[in-house]
């Protein structure tokens, strides 16, 4: 499976709960496949969907799941300690590890070779680490949402992209809706 | 009362909750009192980036953030600061200690020092600079702008502020 192939049979998982939505066409994915106002689309910055996730899952109750990439999570890597210091029980972050920078042609990462994300994770100290199948990722998610514990998902999935447009989407618009809704 | 004490009652008294920060040797006293505080959530960060990341989604989640950290940041975060904070329209005050400034000891620091303002101005980032105590007098204000225009605000604080670096 590739991301796309994932988000769209995650979406349903996901819908109920905040997400905040890595950069590029992980975001434009989760746009066509469901898009509501308890999405957060990053349309810039890359690397910091896992810490915007953390630090809203600190501020409030409601479950919070971060969408990253290996990509994305190798560019803030520094994110991961401060995660496994800092535990919030509504937070989950969920990896799709597809060894590979989609967005911009799938030029080969460093996860996709020799290392491993699952253990940087651990040795960073996030005490629940799951590695899974790209066809198992809604049930690992939906597991480490019912555990009400903080979770690293790493969903080990094929590299490749799907055609669609960018978000067009104001993103004064998309952070107000998403504060409404998270407040709501 | 001290200046830290002061400066972090500000923070308090405008319902600032959430507090991310980068080790900094003339910030230590602040950041103790943020650690200190029963009102503040404090958050280490190991980048200034992933910090403004945590204040970002603070914010979001209905906690008034602030990030303390060195002016060598700036260099760190251009991109965050337009992409995130600015972009979708966020506050977020940045306490900065402004190294390279008259009374410092070390020369590198001076080469981001030369370009922290011109920076901040490029960014269109409103800029306080606190040389003296009394200066501090005004964060009070400062911190409702920020909060009142959802902007990145940027207090430099220098080593004569802070009463120099003690003994080298």
């Amino acid at each position: 499976m590739i991301r796309s192939e994932i988000l769209r049979e995650i979406a349903p998982i996901l819908n109920p709960h905040l997400v905040v939505c890595n950069i590029g066409l992980p975001s434009q994915e989760l746009h066509m496949i469901d898009d509501n106002e308890r999405n957060f689309y990053m349309l810039g910055t890359m690397g910091l969907s896992s810490s915007i996730g953390l630090g809203l899952a600190l501020a409030q109750d409601k479950t919070v799941i971060s969408i990253d990439g290996d990509g994305s999570v190798l560019t803030n890597l520094g994110t991961l300690p401060t995660i496994a210091n800092n535990v919030a029980n509504n937070y989950i972050l969920l990896i799709i590890d597809n060894g590979s920078y989609g967005s911009t042609g799938d030029q080969p990462t460093y996860a996709g070779k020799k290392t491993k994300l699952e253990n940087v994770a651990t040795a960073c100290g996030c005490e629940n680490v799951v590695v899974c199948q790209d066809v198992d990722t809604g049930a690992a998610l939906q597991a480490a949402i019912d555990s009400k514990q903080m979770t690293i998902i790493v969903s080990k999935c094929d590299s490749g992209n799907i055609k669609l447009p960018v978000i067009t989407k104001d993103p004064v618009v998309i952070r107000d809706r998403f504060m409404t809704a998270v407040a709501s | 009362m001290s200046i830290s004490k002061k400066i972090v009652d500000d923070f308090v008294a405008n319902d600032v909750s959430f507090i991310t920060t980068v080790p900094c040797k003339q910030l230590a006293g602040v950041i103790d009192e943020v650690e200190a505080r029963p009102e503040i959530f404090h958050i280490p960060s190991n980048k200034e980036d992933e910090g403004m990341g945590l204040c970002a989604g603070a914010f979001m989640g209905g906690k008034r953030p602030a990030i303390i950290m060195q002016n060598t940041a700036i260099g760190v975060t251009i991109n965050t600061l337009a992409t995130l904070t600015q972009y979708y329209r966020m506050p977020l005050p940045m306490l900065i200690s402004y190294r390279g400034e008259l009374r410092e000891p070390v020369a590198c620091q001076v080469e981001m020092a030369v370009h922290t303002k011109a920076l901040l101005a490029q960014m269109n980032i409103p800029t306080y600079h606190f040389h003296k105590e009394s200066d501090a007098d005004e964060l009070d204000a400062i911190l409702k702008y920020t909060f009142m225009c959802n902007k990145p605000v940027a207090i430099l604080t220098d080593a004569s502020f802070w009463g120099g670096y003690g003994d080298q």
